[in-house]
């Protein structure tokens, strides 16, 4: 009759930690168990990328529709190369879209956004992405708001 | 002057003695050939012990710090205007640190003290020898089980931990604070990595258990066999294993999330 | 199990030497114990009576010489062996030492289940004829902390004797009874030992019931031995160590003061200092 109890309660125990262990991967780091897979790579060369980190969000309007995978430079042309994982199921992306790097909110974390262009090709893997635009740089735009000033 | 040194010398030594021999009690323990037939039964007892009978106290605690993690962390972060990553604030600060050594504290307190005295006390009243004397390796039958069922146990509260906090926290700012329950769960999961945070803070839990278990195992089994000597490795188990658990905890923070 | 020919002594001590700490607990002794007797080793407080017992069973290593058991060296032999050896061996600790999560009925079978893979039925009829013999059938259900100490010692006695072993060594088994269980205690003994036909070995320094059922005595002090024989051999003893023992006097060789000083000199002369 003990014994039973305890085996109950340990098997309880153990549950309640798996459910705890699937509700830190499901709930709380967003793990999805699919759609890691066919993701595809893009690359874009960026002069300067300011803040931004891997595995910032990647989005077309706002939503997010991959993540970036790395931040390496490019040793040719001495920018940053930076690869993102778009997910599978976005395979509308024109081969002239663009790529900027936006800031959430003013203090927030750095992420890129795409905006599609108008060709029929569609990105693959691989592929750049040519049309960049850089971080906002704060100091670089105090520095020409002061050198505008001054020179007028 | 010379006796200083002497005496500080004889205390290193005893020291590192105690270290190499707690080490030869698990290493026997563990390495002795297992019998699961026999281990089964007993290390379910001790899972019930070490790992169920501590529920209570570490859903109640993670709970209240969740709570408190979300209130503290709303009254930041208003002033900024993004209390929107008070989930993000919460799990990230639970996943990665709080649990793992939270629990730590209080399974030492809780389930650590307890193996310390109930060792203590079979060496006291001569179980220990009597197991000996019967034929029966007493690191098998008595140390052995205990160590895996806090090596697994540990984790899992630790896991439990982390979850009824974020649940707590949750409760805090989406019900009572009114945060939009989207931004807030969206928010964390976009900044929680799985391997990132919550497989190290899973292997934070897993070398504290070790530890712990390890330490107050060890105090039972090598404290001196009389009521005064049983209350003071059990004293000794809560403390040496809080400063394990705390200096451990900063090496590997380091080497996890410190880019060194 | 090989039960060795040599009628004369199952276990040889000889040369034994062992300290703990600075304190030299035994110097050079040499113990013979004859096999299917009562053999008790006596001797005052502190004198490693206990000791000697848990370095037979091989759980303390000695600082020299050896003990042998039916010609195994106890500290020579690996700790397979040494285990092996132990199921022969049944101790009777002070305490009781019984297991307190397990019932006495639990308790008794323990040391079967873990040596033998007799069928559950048969268990059953081997721990219900021990707890017999020391007439506890009926408790068999309790908790150890439900039973008293003269009954928890029973109990851990019909432990000791579960696997018929050839040696059983009693620590202290009189210590903090009540006359009654004392006189119980001395019977058991003395009809297993009849019955089994065992060597036991008794440490005690209780003399009265220790004298009615050893067949041989070793009298212990200060790490040696100091006299041995039969207990009449002990009482008729002239030596003035033994007499102070067998006769309980409080002073004698070993003083009954803790140290020399004298008394007067302590109590007038401490303020000139």
């Amino acid at each position: 009759m003990r014994t039973r109890w305890i085996e109950i309660m340990v098997g309880f125990f153990m549950v309640l930690g798996i459910l705890a262990l699937l509700g830190l991967a499901l709930n709380v780091s967003g793990l999805k168990l699919s759609d890691r897979h066919g993701d595809y790579t893009v690359h874009a060369r960026f002069e300067n990328i300011g803040g931004l980190t891997s595995r910032a969000k990647v989005t077309l309007s706002g939503v997010q529709i991959g993540q970036v995978k790395s931040i390496k430079i490019d040793t040719q042309r001495l920018v940053a190369l930076v690869s993102l994982d778009i997910y599978s199921e976005i395979d509308y992306l024109s081969i002239d879209s663009s790529a900027k790097i936006l800031t959430a909110g003013l203090l927030g974390e750095q992420y890129i956004g795409i905006s599609v262009g108008f060709e029929d090709d569609n990105l693959k893997d691989g592929d750049y992405i040519d049309d960049t635009q850089s971080a906002l740089v704060l100091e670089d735009l105090i520095g020409k708001f002061l050198f505008n000033k001054v020179s007028n | 002057m010379l006796n200083q040194f002497a005496l500080l010398g004889r205390s290193v030594l005893d020291r590192l003695a105690g270290i190499g021999r707690s080490g030869g009690v698990v290493w026997q323990s563990l390495v002795a050939k297992p019998a699961p037939f026999v281990m089964f039964p007993l290390l379910l007892k001790q899972i019930y012990f070490i790992g169920v009978l501590s529920l209570v106290i570490i859903i109640v605690s993670g709970l209240f710090i969740g709570m408190v993690l979300g209130l503290q962390g709303y009254t930041i972060l208003v002033d900024y205007g993004s209390e929107q990553a008070v989930g993000q604030m919460v799990a990230l600060s639970l996943v990665r640190e709080l649990a793992p050594v939270v629990t730590a504290l209080l399974f030492a307190g809780r389930a650590g003290s307890a193996l310390t005295a109930e060792i203590g006390l079979m060496k006291a009243t001569e179980q220990l020898s009597s197991l000996e004397m019967i034929g029966v390796d007493p690191l098998r039958r008595i140390v052995a089980p205990r160590l895996w069922a806090g090596f697994i146990s540990m984790p899992i509260l630790a896991i439990i931990f982390a979850m009824v906090g974020i649940w707590g926290g949750a409760l805090v700012s989406v019900e009572w604070l009114g945060i939009f329950e989207g931004s807030f769960w969206s928010n964390m999961q976009n900044s929680v990595s799985f391997t990132g945070d919550v497989l190290n803070g899973v292997i934070k839990a897993v070398v504290f258990g070790i530890v712990v278990t390890w330490i107050a195992v060890f105090q039972g089994y090598d404290c001196v066999p009389t009521s005064e000597g049983i209350s003071q490795a059990t004293t000794r188990t809560v403390v040496y294993s809080s400063l394990a658990v705390l200096a451990l905890d900063f090496i590997l923070t380091a080497l996890m999330f410190g880019d060194l | 199990m090989s039960v060795n020919n040599s009628p004369e002594s199952i276990i040889d001590i000889s040369a034994l030497s062992f300290s703990r700490g600075t304190r030299q607990i035994f110097r050079h002794v040499d113990m013979k114990i004859p096999r299917g007797k009562i053999t008790a080793i006596m001797g005052p407080s502190g004198t490693g009576k206990t000791t000697l017992l848990k370095l037979i069973g091989g759980q303390l290593r000695p600082d020299g010489g050896h003990i042998e058991i039916d010609g195994l060296d106890v500290h020579g032999i690996s700790r397979q062996q040494l285990f092996t050896l132990r199921e022969r061996m049944g101790m009777l600790f002070q305490s009781g030492a019984l297991f307190t999560d397990m019932s006495v009925y639990e308790n008794v079978a323990f040391p079967i289940k873990v040596h033998t893979k007799l069928p559950d039925d048969m268990v059953r009829d081997i721990v219900l004829l021990k707890l017999q013999a020391v007439g506890l059938r009926g408790a068999r259900d309790l908790m150890p902390s439900e039973l008293s100490g003269g009954m928890a010692r029973r109990v851990a006695l019909a432990r000791a004797i579960a696997l018929d072993p050839d040696i059983v060594m009693y620590d202290e088994p009189f210590t903090g009874q009540d006359p009654i269980a004392k006189g119980v205690l001395v019977k058991l003994i003395r009809q297993i030992n009849e019955a089994l036909g065992h060597t036991s070995i008794i440490v005690s320094h209780d003399i009265q019931e220790t004298m009615s059922i050893a067949d041989n005595i070793f009298l212990l002090s200060d790490g040696e031995v100091i006299a041995s024989g039969s207990p009449q051999e002990l009482l008729s003893n002239q030596t003035e160590q033994v007499k102070q023992f067998m006769q309980g006097l409080p002073d004698g060789p070993v003083p009954f003061h803790f140290s020399d000083d004298d008394v007067l000199e302590d109590l007038y002369f401490t303020e000139e200092r």
